[in-house]
Order: C-alpha cells, then sequence, then structure tokens
C-alpha cells in the first residue's frame, strides 16, 4: 500500500528521527509512506481570524498536493495533523472561503482528501491485531505512558476520532506493541505550548506535572506524537530534577520511535542519541535496544 | 355536614387568573358546575398584562384570549367578576358561600359592551393595568378583548362622583345601562369544594431607597415594561421611557428587587424574574436594535424546559450584557439614571449612565389571601403564602378538607407549572365529585401475566 | 341559489377603526348570493348573536357568513348561535378580517376595506358549496393505562381510580417507586422519601381499582383516543418467553421518568475509571438509611469514612459543546441536600460545592441554600471543574473560581457528580410505538409550553413527570394530578364527538394506488381488504389535507374544502385583480 505523506518542517529538521523511524516502520509493515512531491509549511497553528483567509493558503497548497497524489494524507506531527485536517474540513463545508481560496490559489478543490494521522492508519489499515503480529521484541516488562496534548484532539468536534477527555488510541497503541500502559491522569494536559517563548517557568511547571504524574504512575518513558510536546516534557528535566527533589527524569519519545524498536528494525537512524534525557539506558536495561 | 345529604357538586373558585381559569376549565368540561370568583371586573389575572411569554415568545394574549372566551361562554362556569367572597361557612361538601359584587355603575344586563361611554368620557386617569405607563378613562374595562367585556366606573375618578358633573357616559349610552345609583351586592352560592387561586402582587419597591423607585420616572418595574413591550399596552408595543417618551439607547435590568434580600426585603426568589428579565432584554433588543441592555444578577436562573438555551440565546445572539453583581445605588444624572455597582466576578465597581431602569420585584401573595386562609383556617408562612398539606406529595392539598391551592398562592410560580398547578386541584376536585355522584365502573376480568 | 347572509363586526374600533364596515356591508349587498349584508357594534354580544338568530328565520338563509375576529376565537360560538336558528352549524364560516385584515393593515384604510370585501367575498362562495354535517361520535372505554409506576404513575393512577376508573399501571422493573423509592430524604424538610412513598404505595394497593403488571412494557399502541388497543409484554420469569396480554383504554399517561447521564461519557472525570468518583445516586443510596451502608457515607475504594467531599454541580448540564445544552433543575437543591446531611454525620468533614449558577426555586429553596451555607458550614465554590482525578488514594479536582479568578485545587477523598437528568432508557422508542413527539433529547413533547404543559400533540395521551422534562418531586406529583384531570375530563364525556370537517375518498375515482397511505401523518389511511380502495378512519383523521396532495386522481377530498370549494374561492379573490 502507498500512501502519500507529510513529513513537515520539524520532521524535516529537528525531528528527523521521528520521521525516519514513521518511513521504516511502515514499509516494514507494507505501507510505503509516499513524501509530497511539493510541500510547504503547515503554517504550524490553524488559523482562527475570520477574515484573514490567506493563513488557510498555505495548508490548503499541501492538500491540492496531495489530491494529485491519491484521495488519502498521511501525517505523522499532531500539529500539523490538526492544521491540515481543520483546513480540509473548511474547504469541505464552507463554500464562501472554498471558492475565494480556490480563487487565489488557483486550484479547485473542495476537501476530497481524507487527512489521517499515523496512528488512526495504525488502526483502521492495518489494525491492532495485526500490528501486534507484527511485533519482534518482547515489551512486555517496559511502562509506557501515552502522552496526547492537546492538538491531537481539540477541538473534538474536527478532530473527533477518539474522545477527547478519555482517549484510546495511543493505550491501545501500546498494547498492540505488547507494553504495558502506565494509567495516569494528565495524559491529555497542556504541556506549555508555546508559552515556552516567553515564560519558560509556567511551561515548565505544566510539563512536570506531567512528568511527575507518570512517573507517579510507574512509568518507563513516555510516548506523544508531537514534537512540541517531546521538545517541553523533554528539555527542562535537568532543571526540574533540581527544582523538585525526587523528580526522576524519564524518557520521551516519539510514537513512531517505539514502533520501530518493537518491530525490531535498527534504530541508528533514529536519533535515540539526540533526545536530551537519553532513552538509550532504560531500553537497553529492557533489552530492546 | 349532615350525614344525609348529598354533597355539593360544584366547587367555587377564587381568582380568575390562568390558574383559576384552567381549573375552572377543567372542572366545567366534566360536567360539573363552577363558581369563578374575580375582584377585577374582567378575568384573565396577570397573563393579559403580559407581552410574549417566554421561552417561545408566544404573545400572552392571543394564547390565553382562547380560554378567557371559553370561560366566559361555558354553560357550567358562572362568573362573578368585580366580586369578592366575604364569607365562607361550612365544611367539605356543604360550602355556604357569600359573595359580595362590588356596584359598577353599569347595568351589565343591559350593556352591549359597544365601548362608546369609554369613548366619550372626559376623565383621564393613570391605568393600574398598564402599570402607570398609560391612561385609561374613568369608564373602563381592563382591555378590548375583556371577559366580560363589560364596563366598570371608578368611583374616584368620575367627576360625576367627585364633583356632581359630567355625566356624559349616562347620554351616549344607547342602551342607558349607566346607573350611577347601583349599590354592592350579596350573593350567597352552596358548593362542595373551594380552590383558591389568588396569585400574586409585587413587592412595594418604594420600599427600597437604594433604587429611587418611585422618585425617577425612567425607574420602572417589569411588569411595567411589560405594559412598554405589549403590542395592544399604552404604547403599541414601543420601547418609550416614561419621562420623556424618548427612546432609551442603554436600559439596565435589575434582578432580585427585594428577592434574595433577607436582611431588607423578601429572603426567598421569586422564581420567574430571570426568565423574563432575558427575555424583557431580548424583546428590548428586538425593538430597539442600537440599544444596550445590561441585566444585575445573583445567578441566573433558568431552570426549566428550555429555560437554559433561551437565557444563551439573550447573551449569545441578542447580546445581552450580563453583569454578576448587585446594584448599591441608582440615581439621577441629568436626564440619565446612574447605576452605581459591583461586577463580583471581575471584583470591579460599575457604572452604567443609563436612559433608563427596569427592576424585577419580588413577587409577593396577594393581600386579600391573608383574609381568605383566616376564613378558611388554612395556614401561611410568615410571608403570606399558603401552606400546602406537603410540599413534596400534596401540593394542593391543605389541612381543610375540600379546600384546594392553585398557582402562586403558595409559591413564586411561572405559568406552565401554575397551569398544571391547577389542573392537579381541578384533578383532586373532579375525584370528590365523582366519589359524591357515583360514577365508579367494575373493573375488568384482569388478563395476562397478572394471572400467574 | 343557497340565500346567505352577511354579518360584519365593528369588533369595537378593532375592525371598523381600520375597516370601514359600512362601506363593506353596501359592498356585499349585491353580491350573488347575499341576500343580506348588515353590520353591528359586537356580533359574539348577545344581542349580536341574536340577530345572527333573527336573521336566520326571517330571511330563511341556508347560509351564514360571520365577518370578524379568528374562527380560533368564535367559530365555536356563531355555529352554536346558528344551530339554534335551526341552520346546520357548517352552513356557517368566519371571514377573518381582524386577525388577517384590520390588525396588520392598520395604517392603510382603504387597502384594508377592499381587502375585507374580497375576503368576506371569498367566504361567501365557500358557503355556497358548503354541506351540511353532523358532527361524529366516537365510543369511549373509560380506563387508563398508564406507562410507569415512579411517583409521576403512582399519582396519576391514585386520582384517576379514587374518581371511580380503572386503571393498568405498568412498570418495567421488577418495583414501583421509581426513583424516589432510591433516595434518602427530600429537600427541604429532610422527610424520608420512603415513607413518602410508602403513602402512595399504600394508597395504589389499597385501591381495586388499580391494577399493577410489574416487568412489563407497552409492545404496541394502537387505536385513538377514547380507543387506544394496547398490547403489553409481560416479561417471563427466569428467563421463561415472555408472554402477551391486549387490553383497550380510553387514554394514556405516560410518566417513564428520567436516567441520568453515564459517568462513562465524563471523560474529564476519569469516565467511571476511579471509584471515589461517583454520581450523585449513588451518594444517596450511601445516605439512605436501607443502602448498601445502612446510611454511613463510605467511600468505594476502602470503605473509609472521607473527611473531604467535593460535589461538582452541573455535570453534564448547561454544556452545549461536550454534554447537554439544558439545566437539569433538581442537582442545585439536592447537592445543597447532600452536602448538609455529609456534615450532619460526619461533622469534622468538609463539603465543596462547584457551581455555575445556584438556582434554588421553590418555597423554602433559597433559605434551605443559606443554611447549608452558613448552618452546616458547606463551601461553595463558584466555577466549574475542568478536571478530576485520583491520584495516591486522592481525588484531587481542578477548577477555577470565577469570584476570585483563580485556579484552586481541592485534595478529596470522594467526589459526587450532579450528573445529567437524560430521558430514560428507551423514551424514543416509546414515543414511536406511541405516535408522540419527543425533542432532540429525547423528552416527550407538549401540545403547548405554557398553556398545555400535560398534554401530548396526539389526543388522548398525557405526560407526567420527568419524561417530559427535569422536575422535582413536588412538581412532578403536581403534573401528574393535572394529567389525571385531563383523563378525568375525558371520561367524563359520555361518548366522544369529532369534527366532521376531515377527509373522504371517492371511490369511483380512487385507484387504490395506496400513494395516500404513507402520506397521512396520522395513521388514519388503510387500504380496503378486498374492495382495494383507500378507507379514511374517521376517529384518527385530523382534515389536514395531506392525503388531498397526494392523491394522483383527486379521490381524497375534505368535507367542506373540496376543489369546487377552494376553485370557486380562488375566482373569487382573483376576480378582482
Amino acid at each position: 500500500m502507498r500512501i502519500p505523506y507529510y513529513p513537515g518542517c520539524t520532521l524535516s529538521t529537528k525531528a528527523k528521527g521521528f520521521d525516519q523511524a514513521a518511513r521504516q516502520s511502515f514499509a516494514a509493515l507494507g505501507i510505503e509512506l509516499a513524501e509530497l512531491k511539493t510541500w510547504n509549511c503547515c503554517g504550524a497553528t490553524f488559523p482562527l481570524s475570520r477574515d484573514n483567509l490567506l493563513d488557510l493558503a498555505g495548508p490548503v497548497r499541501n492538500l491540492v498536493s496531495a489530491a494529485a497524489e491519491g484521495d488519502k494524507l498521511a501525517v505523522a506531527c499532531s500539529t500539523c495533523f490538526n492544521v491540515l485536517k481543520r483546513s480540509n474540513l473548511v474547504m469541505r463545508n464552507e463554500e464562501d472561503k472554498r471558492e475565494k481560496i480556490n480563487f487565489f490559489i488557483e486550484a479547485d478543490y473542495a476537501g476530497s482528501v481524507q487527512v489521517l494521522h499515523l496512528l488512526e492508519i495504525l488502526r483502521d489499515e492495518v489494525g491492532w491485531d495485526n500490528l501486534a503480529k507484527a511485533v519482534k521484541k518482547n515489551l512486555a516488562d517496559l511502562s509506557v505512558a501515552p502522552y496526547y496534548g492537546c492538538m491531537f484532539l481539540r477541538p473534538p468536534k474536527e478532530m473527533g476520532f477518539d474522545d477527547h477527555e478519555n482517549p484510546q488510541i495511543l493505550e491501545n497503541f501500546i498494547r498492540a506493541l505488547g507494553a504495558q500502559v502506565a494509567d495516569y491522569p494528565h495524559r491529555a494536559e497542556c504541556c506549555g505550548n508555546y508559552i515556552a517563548a516567553f515564560d519558560l517557568e509556567t511551561t515548565r511547571e505544566m510539563s512536570y506535572l506531567i512528568l511527575a504524574s507518570a512517573r507517579k504512575a510507574g512509568a518507563d518513558l513516555i510516548v506523544t506524537s508531537c514534537p512540541l510536546c517531546q521538545f517541553n516534557l523533554d528539555r527542562w528535566q535537568q532543571d526540574l530534577a533540581m527544582k523538585h527533589g525526587g523528580f526522576r527524569p524519564i524518557p520521551v519519545l516519539y510514537d513512531t520511535q517505539l514502533l520501530g524498536i518493537a518491530l525490531g528494525l535498527d534504530t541508528t537512524t533514529f536519533d535515540l542519541d539526540k533526545h536530551y534525557v537519553d532513552p538509550r539506558p532504560v531500553l537497553a536495561e529492557k533489552g530492546l535496544i | 355536614m349532615a350525614e344525609h345529604e348529598t354533597p355539593i357538586t360544584r366547587v367555587l373558585i377564587i381568582g380568575a387568573g390562568i390558574a383559576g381559569i384552567q381549573a375552572a376549565l377543567d372542572i366545567a368540561n366534566s360536567g360539573y358546575e363552577v363558581v369563578l370568583v374575580e375582584k377585577e371586573p374582567s378575568i384573565g389575572g396577570r397573563m393579559l398584562q403580559l407581552s410574549e411569554t417566554f421561552p417561545t415568545l408566544d404573545c400572552a394574549q392571543c394564547i390565553l384570549t382562547p380560554r378567557t372566551v371559553e370561560a366566559g361562554h361555558h354553560e357550567r362556569i358562572r362568573l362573578m367578576t368585580f366580586s369578592e367572597v366575604t364569607d365562607i361557612t361550612g365544611d367539605i361538601g356543604h360550602f355556604t358561600v357569600t359573595v359580595q359584587r362590588k356596584p359598577a355603575s353599569v347595568n351589565w344586563d343591559v350593556c352591549t359592551g359597544c365601548g362608546l361611554c369609554q369613548e366619550k368620557c372626559p376623565t383621564k386617569v393613570a391605568s393600574p393595568f398598564d402599570r402607570a405607563m398609560g391612561k385609561r378613562k374613568a369608564i373602563y374595562t381592563l382591555s378590548p378583548q375583556a371577559v366580560p367585556n363589560k364596563p366598570v366606573i371608578d368611583r374616584e375618578a368620575c367627576t360625576w362622583f367627585t364633583r356632581g358633573k359630567c355625566r356624559l357616559c349616562e347620554k351616549v349610552c344607547p342602551v342607558h345601562a349607566i346607573d350611577y345609583e347601583q349599590q354592592a351586592t350579596t350573593t350567597q352560592v352552596e358548593v362542595g369544594a373551594v380552590i383558591i387561586a389568588t396569585g400574586y402582587t409585587l413587592y412595594s419597591l418604594q420600599n427600597l431607597g437604594e433604587y429611587g423607585y418611585g422618585k425617577i420616572p425612567d425607574v420602572v418595574d417589569g411588569l411595567a415594561f411589560e405594559r412598554l413591550l405589549s403590542a395592544s399596552g399604552p404604547t403599541a408595543g414601543k420601547v418609550r421611557r416614561p419621562s420623556d417618551g424618548k427612546e432609551p439607547k442603554q436600559v439596565v435590568f435589575i434582578q432580585c428587587a427585594g428577592s434574595r434580600a433577607p436582611e431588607t426585603a423578601m429572603p426567598y426568589c421569586s422564581k420567574i424574574c430571570c426568565m423574563y428579565t432575558a427575555k424583557h432584554a431580548m424583546l428590548y433588543k428586538h425593538r430597539v436594535h442600537d440599544g444596550t441592555a445590561y441585566v444585575f444578577y445573583i445567578d441566573v436562573r433558568a431552570a426549566g424546559k428550555r429555560y437554559e438555551e433561551f437565557y444563551h440565546r439573550a447573551t449569545e445572539e441578542d447580546r445581552v450584557i450580563y453583569v454578576r453583581g448587585k446594584v448599591a445605588r441608582v440615581f439621577r444624572d441629568g436626564d440619565q439614571v446612574v447605576v452605581w455597582g459591583a461586577d463580583t466576578l471581575s471584583g470591579a465597581s460599575v457604572e452604567v449612565a443609563a436612559d433608563m431602569v427596569v427592576l424585577a420585584p419580588a413577587m409577593v401573595p396577594h393581600p386579600e389571601t391573608q383574609r381568605l386562609a383566616e376564613m378558611l383556617g388554612i395556614p401561611a408562612n410568615e410571608y403570606g403564602f399558603l401552606l400546602p398539606l406537603d410540599d413534596n406529595i400534596l401540593p394542593v392539598e391543605t389541612t381543610r378538607p375540600g379546600v384546594f391551592l392553585a398557582g402562586a398562592v403558595t409559591s413564586p410560580k411561572d405559568i406552565p407549572e401554575t397551569v398544571a398547578q391547577a389542573s392537579a386541584a381541578a384533578a383532586k376536585v373532579l375525584s370528590l365529585f365523582a366519589q359524591w355522584s357515583g360514577v365508579p365502573q367494575a373493573m375488568e376480568t384482569p388478563v395476562g401475566a397478572e394471572a400467574s | 341559489m343557497k340565500r346567505i347572509g352577511v354579518f360584519i363586526c365593528h369588533c369595537g374600533i378593532n375592525i371598523a377603526g381600520t375597516v370601514d364596515v359600512k362601506r363593506v356591508a353596501e359592498a356585499l349587498k349585491d353580491y350573488p348570493g347575499v341576500v343580506l349584508a348588515t353590520d353591528y357594534m359586537y356580533m359574539c354580544s348577545d344581542p349580536g348573536q341574536s340577530l345572527i338568530r333573527q336573521s336566520i328565520k326571517e330571511q330563511n338563509l341556508e347560509g351564514v357568513v360571520v365577518a370578524a375576529c379568528s374562527p380560533a376565537m368564535h367559530e365555536v360560538t356563531f355555529r352554536k348561535a346558528s344551530a339554534q336558528a335551526g341552520l346546520n352549524p357548517y352552513q356557517t364560516e368566519i371571514a377573518n378580517i381582524r386577525e388577517q385584515v384590520s390588525w396588520v393593515h392598520q395604517d392603510d384604510k382603504e387597502a384594508a376595506t377592499r381587502k375585507a370585501i374580497e375576503h368576506i367575498k371569498t367566504i361567501v362562495e365557500k358557503v355556497k358549496y358548503n354541506e351540511s354535517l353532523i358532527p361524529l361520535s366516537l365510543s369511549l372505554v373509560k380506563k387508563a393505562l398508564v406507562i410507569g409506576g415512579g411517583i409521576a404513575g403512582l399519582q396519576a393512577a391514585i386520582d384517576i381510580a379514587t374518581a371511580g376508573y380503572p386503571v393498568v399501571l405498568v412498570e418495567r422493573s421488577d418495583r414501583l417507586g421509581g426513583h424516589v423509592g432510591q433516595l434518602s430524604g427530600v429537600y427541604v424538610n429532610f422527610n424520608a422519601a420512603r415513607d413518602l412513598l410508602q403513602s402512595k404505595l399504600q394508597a395504589v394497593q389499597a385501591n381495586p381499582r388499580i391494577q399493577v403488571f410489574l416487568e412489563t412494557e407497552v409492545e404496541e399502541l394502537g387505536g385513538y383516543v377514547g380507543n387506544f388497543t394496547a398490547k403489553l409484554k409481560h416479561r417471563g420469569s427466569d428467563g421463561s418467553e415472555p408472554t402477551f396480554s391486549e387490553h383497550t383504554f380510553g387514554a394514556v399517561i405516560v410518566a417513564t421518568g428520567h436516567s441520568l447521564r453515564p459517568l462513562s461519557k465524563f471523560g474529564e472525570y476519569g469516565g467511571g475509571r476511579y471509584p471515589d468518583i461517583i454520581d450523585a445516586l449513588t451518594f444517596e443510596r450511601m445516605l439512605a438509611p436501607d443502602g448498601p451502608t445502612g446510611g454511613e457515607i463510605r467511600r468505594p475504594s476502602d470503605g473509609q469514612v472521607p473527611r473531604q467531599v467535593v460535589f461538582v454541580q452541573c455535570a453534564g448540564s448547561r454544556d452545549p459543546e461536550h454534554h447537554m445544552p439544558y439545566c437539569s433543575k433538581i442537582c442545585c437543591m439536592y447537592t445543597a441536600k447532600q452536602a448538609a446531611l455529609y456534615r450532619q454525620r460526619v461533622p469534622d468533614g468538609q463539603a465543596y460545592v462547584f457551581y455555575i449558577d445556584i438556582r434554588s426555586q421553590g418555597r423554602d429553596y433559597e433559605e434551605f441554600v443559606q443554611s447549608a451555607m452558613t448552618q452546616h458550614d458547606v463551601l461553595y465554590v463558584r466555577g466549574k471543574v475542568a478536571r478530576l482525578y485520583e491520584e495516591d488514594g486522592k481525588v484531587i479536582a481542578w477548577g477555577a473560581d470565577t469570584l476570585t479568578g483563580k485556579p484552586v485545587e481541592v485534595q478529596a477523598d470522594l467526589a459526587v457528580l450532579a450528573t445529567a437528568v437524560m430521558p430514560a432508557e428507551g423514551a424514543v422508542e416509546l414515543a414511536q410505538k406511541l405516535r408522540i413527539a419527543t425533542d432532540e433529547h429525547g423528552f416527550f413533547s407538549e401540545a403547548h409550553p405554557k398553556l398545555r404543559p400535560v398534554e401530548s400533540l396526539t389526543a388522548g395521551i398525557f405526560l407526567a413527570g420527568t419524561a417530559q422534562a427535569p422536575k422535582d418531586i413536588p412538581e412532578t406529583v403536581a403534573q401528574a394530578s393535572a394529567a389525571a384531570a385531563k383523563v378525568l375530563s375525558l371520561f367524563s364525556q359520555r361518548e366522544l364527538v369529532a369534527e366532521p370537517t376531515i377527509a373522504y375518498v371517492d371511490e369511483e375515482l380512487c385507484s387504490g394506488c395506496g400513494l395516500c397511505i404513507p402520506a397521512c401523518p396520522y395513521q388514519a389511511r388503510t387500504m380496503h381488504p378486498w374492495k382495494h380502495k383507500a378507507i379514511v378512519n374517521e376517529a384518527l383523521c385530523q382534515g389536514c389535507g395531506a392525503c388531498v396532495v397526494a392523491c394522483p386522481n383527486k379521490a381524497c377530498k375534505l368535507r367542506n374544502l373540496t376543489p369546487s370549494h377552494v376553485l370557486a374561492m380562488m375566482d373569487a379573490y382573483l376576480a378582482e385583480v
């Protein structure tokens, strides 16, 4: 199976390991993630202003490219996924905006593409049972805390593929890989997002709440599919450990990295060494790398 | 009651507002006679004063007048308007009721209700029905759709009674119905059961000095604002402030004026104000598109079918500005009315220079209720609301067998609740009458699973 | 040609102030068929009515047109007056020149007068074609079906049976009493709910006219007001096959009550996975002396007495984004009651109540909540709880205090959710069986929100209690009695009289295509078993005319509104254009 694939900027720069792990894992599962021939930045935030349609032109151009290559578009990054999926809904449902944007970018696009997150593809195209069968490593000793963040699930009426307050898709993913799910209450709480740019202290404390809670639930590591969440959760753990006595740093992996490990792939291109909290010791301890 | 006498299957209903009318229709339509006593010249009560009703914005008159007409024409309902119950003796099955009719100064048996006398009468006084937002003549009916549509003379206003001059109505009446000598008359009726549905009146806002009611002409109460909104009201539904007739561009609505105020007025909640204020603000915005409506509230109480949604509509679609807080003072500044209050959500003080202020006064029982309660020996609470036998499971029954309660006489209530309660009181009366007149039928032979 | 009289009402100045009634009378005088056209100040007054009666006799009128207010107001009045003078009432029609003319054209008297004239001519044309009709009479079974054995159903059954009529009360579960039977005490007097219920249960048991079927549901309901046929399904004991029984009823009261929004729907509050986050009905069982803990407050996880309890109001109510948009009405009061009872039983415990608005509307309700705050030291926090979770054996509530604008975090031992009141399970399916409407949430729709709160839009089917909308016990009991009053009114009639102005099928023209059967919104159409012609159930037909539109052969007609009527009326209207 071949599915057009939108990597996005972060996956092409800071989070290459996320991207590599995605492509290789899916290839191992028989799905080719075929990078779009042309693509540009998704905009990184879904534009909420009612009158400035220009901000929608960027993401829509990607959708137009995707439409030329197939009827589906696979996305790995939660933020890109959020922006593209919602932009697509605008094109599908809002006639007035659709006409103006099409006129501006000289296209004729009406939201035909299905924007899918990689986890959705695993759930709906591969299936959890098939995924479980493809797993090569034994993750039974590994306790994994799912972290959703905000963009993946909200706004619920638009994203709508899982209960935004009580989501299950990451849990099912972790279980399919054979690992333990660490159940902790803050899996869909905000990590601090862009607040990090101007109020580091708030972001750190917001992240701390999530990290400490996951640790308390016995997690060995956290998985997420959002590069910004990954950064916020990962980056400040040394500082947090200094500030909050007794806090033990916890590695934060991308979902595709854990997928690749479970499938027994070679992890050299996964950039596991680029994480601030090195996941390799715990992975080695569990016999996974 | 004497045991050998058959109880009387006729009911007395005191008060012909929506509660009394509903109970009367339910009972009369079941084949029993009703005596419906009303102190005003015509029936319909408070509901006839309303403009449109929440949450559907149905016109109150449009939905009520078919009922008043039906009650007025019903062959088993005896209307006794402009009348008061002065005495009730006896017990369940055999009450003897004395009803005194005030002198209308018009012979209703002759009057055709043509309205000529009202047209020609030269004396105008502030209309209590219109809450003084408009005027009426000294000879008047409450509204053009009054049931019965017969006028009475206000002897305190009529110049013939005050100064011995005029008699114009007598001259113009084509059927010679005017009777200046008419006296009060007393009638006795025998009934088997009684329903008290005397409704409510409004708390005297003059007691609350901080709002300036009675001193500042552009501070009015909610019922007066209803009259301004009503298509058949004194301004034909146009919002005009009383002082100079200008269209107000800023209107402040103040809820809980005298309600939820244990220190200064009534400690209880009057139940209907949150909803009618939302309606007032909404209707005001529908009529004055460039106007601004502020509502000062403590809690927004929108508990009822589609009520919460209605309140949302007021804030979201009609952009009514809700300010959570109490108003400390209302005073006049030039031709404006200034409202000082506190926004308890922001903690900041608020000042609004308004053109008009509308107060939502507390509901209190009608003063007549106390006398009736004493006459019948029914307990009332300290504010005068009559007490049912049990609030939860016997909400319309009283300590006095054969006497039932309906509507706002027991506590503040909105229209649907009042109507349901009135029908409930009717059910109690119908059950009694059915037992007395003996309709029971044999139970059919049981069939089905219970046999096993 | 029919001799028709036209009577034009001034309605005081309501009509005459805008419409030149004299000119209207003049214009109608010479209209074909009109032998008399006159005006009067108030046609509905006694002299006005006697004018009509007298004219019918003196002029031998065969048809009457009263130009006045809406037929909703006085059609009955004038038809009755005509009948008194010996004229068939269906030869009298109203031309509405008030609501449809004078009131809507107050600023153009000339146009209003012309419109009134045309309007009346149209109705004169209609009367020319009118047949003399006789009202239909339908038989009436004086026995009621009450669906639901909660406090509403019990009260309705008692009121109807006390008046002497037999009642069948069906209850889906294996006990009567509904939710009231699960409560501890009631606000505002803490009276034991069981005692209140017991008095009603005894009244039901003591009344030989009430027949109770437990574990029974309505399988089918056919027929119409006065003559419903119900098929009841009785659950078999110990998994045996269900049995069925059939009954006829004259009226039905639907009192199926409510359910609560399940905890699984509240992802933000743990979705039901934390044992110490419970709903208020579970807490109510804890408070009840006959409950699982014998009235002791012990949290589910470890049986400890909770020292801090968080009560969360509006859990799923007033939340159009994620849950139900409406207010559940009862939660503010029972939460105050529960918090007060908790403080009484755990004097050193702390109770927090998170609320949006406190809705304490009823006699002594406001005072009751105040006493919870002042006498029982319940801490009220104005704000929504964003999240509830358990960690280290504590329930943690995150919220915002909207009065201080600060975030609040409370560590408690137990959280009690005032979950939204929802329609009973299966309400929508039941509504379909009964052919009554529900709102978008599944609550049964009343005929009119203000003045007909206990009637459904289907004649003979009435509503009581929370099946119609959330409400508390006093309101439910009053509504149940009100529904009973409607049934008693119905049963007091000797027979049912129905309007004859309904549809009929011209058998000569009917091809038996059957298009009218699905078109009829009242299920009044069936196919004759062997003639293969459509037939009208006269009791069900409301005369709406949907079949007339659907019929390709013009075989469906409405009495006194046939194509001949309508074409003649159109001709009169368009004559001057």
